[in-house]
């Protein structure tokens, strides 16, 4: 049994614990009129529903049927996004564009920054220790390791949201999409191509 | 005897030894019920004051490394939250205790004299100016990674002034400073044995750097 197998065993078995103190906890602060109940199941329903990768997807479809649009998102991220609607918390943006000689990938090795009003909250390989070491010292080798294959010329850019802005990659428009609209093109953009771990 | 913690756990750039990447496929946001609530009870304290978010990192930043590595992230977030709210008297040990659980981790005490990034305030930086980071090694929050210190990176954009974590987290004081995206070379941060075209941007607080 490797030391991660361990590990998992170790988090699962404890589970029932950690359970009774998050109830505990929201119990004293319920009752001490801290959070309302409520609050919390509509920040749980946000994040699980309505916030996540398929507004970032909008974004990225409307830049490549937009040049106008393109501009203005790499210029001021914030604000561009906001013009369709997406802001709130973890809400200041800068994006990076893919292209045949750069490619872009995003971490925050301190933490687990990410872009909320474009991607939601953040997978758990994303907040996990080997993503967060490694993508910093060896991104091509681990970019590989995670499928995404980048021809050597392709200068690597890693960007870690170690302050108060967050990133979102600008996927390249696949090859033969020229006749689907921007709806459809949204469909074919993935949060992992936005975190910069996949090339569509 | 309590155990400061210098340079913290969570400050993983460029360590070894965590293995590969793996990635669950088409998983859900909250995978127990639990994990929403304390997402949504550290949404809601923070809402109403208790704290901010740079007190909020501090304080998963203090976990006991090996409770840090050990636990799920949102157990980081529940350890964290329980914390401050102790530490603010929102909450008392003993209400904790009278709940029937028969124990509740929580992080270690704040440095009791934290060594902090110290220094100046308006922005001293233009793009395309190389700067060092400095080699101190700070007993308390900060947000300048250890792989990049001592090191020299370019600056590659002046953003928006934004408020200094260290001042925010251990004092609750807002003072704006200017941050720039500096681009490391991976050969400048790993060695000649780095590849080529590879290069890492890191957002830092003008008092993290020093001109060339």
């Amino acid at each position: 049994m490797s030391e991660h197998d361990r590990g998992e065993h170790h988090r699962s078995a404890e589970l029932g614990d950690v359970e009774r103190r998050a109830r505990a906890l929201e119990q004293l602060l319920v009752e001490k009129g801290i959070v309302d109940p409520a609050f919390i199941d509509n920040m749980v329903e946000a994040y699980a529903n309505d916030i996540g990768p398929m507004n970032g997807a909008r974004v990225v479809a409307r830049a490549w049927v937009d040049p106008a649009y393109r501009e203005r998102l790499l210029r001021d991220g914030t604000a561009a996004i906001a013009e369709l609607g997406y802001g709130g918390p973890e809400g200041n943006l800068a994006v990076v564009e893919n292209t045949d000689d750069v490619h872009n990938v995003v971490v925050c090795t301190l933490c687990s920054c990410y872009p909320w009003p474009v991607l939601g909250l953040p997978p758990t390989w994303y907040k996990s220790p080997p993503y967060r070491s490694r993508m910093v010292r060896e991104p091509r080798r681990l970019l590989a390791e995670m499928g995404c294959d980048l021809p050597e010329h392709t200068e690597v850019r890693v960007w870690d949201s170690s302050a108060e802005l967050r990133y979102l990659v600008l996927p390249q428009r696949p090859a033969g999409t020229e006749s689907l609209g921007e709806e459809q093109l949204a469909e074919l953009v993935s949060r992992d191509s936005m975190i910069g771990v996949e090339r569509l | 005897m309590l155990t400061v913690v210098v340079d913290g756990v969570h400050d993983v750039g460029g360590m070894l030894g965590f293995g590969p990447v793996e990635r669950e496929p088409s998983e859900a946001v909250f995978h127990h019920p639990w994990e929403g609530r304390v997402f949504g009870m550290a949404a809601g304290s923070m809402m109403a004051g208790v704290f901010g978010t740079p007190s909020f990192r501090h304080a998963i930043e203090r976990m006991d490394a090996v409770h840090y590595l050990s636990s799920s992230y949102f157990e980081h977030w529940l350890t964290g939250l329980a914390t401050l709210l102790v530490e603010t008297g929102t909450v008392e040990v003993d209400e904790l205790v009278a709940t029937g659980l028969a124990s509740f981790p929580l992080s270690r005490p704040v440095h009791p004299d934290p060594v902090l990034f110290a220094g100046r305030a308006e922005g001293r930086f233009v793009t395309g100016d190389d700067v060092r980071v400095l080699d101190w090694h700070p007993t308390g929050h900060t947000r300048c990674p250890d792989y990049v210190r001592g090191h020299v990176g370019s600056v590659v954009r002046v953003d928006r002034p934004s408020n200094v974590p260290e001042l925010e987290a251990h004092s609750g004081a807002l003072v704006s400073e200017a941050t720039y995206a500096v681009r490391f070379t991976g050969r400048e941060l790993w060695g000649a044995e780095a590849a080529p075209g590879e290069s890492v941007t890191v957002d830092l607080y003008d008092r993290y750097l020093e001109p060339m």
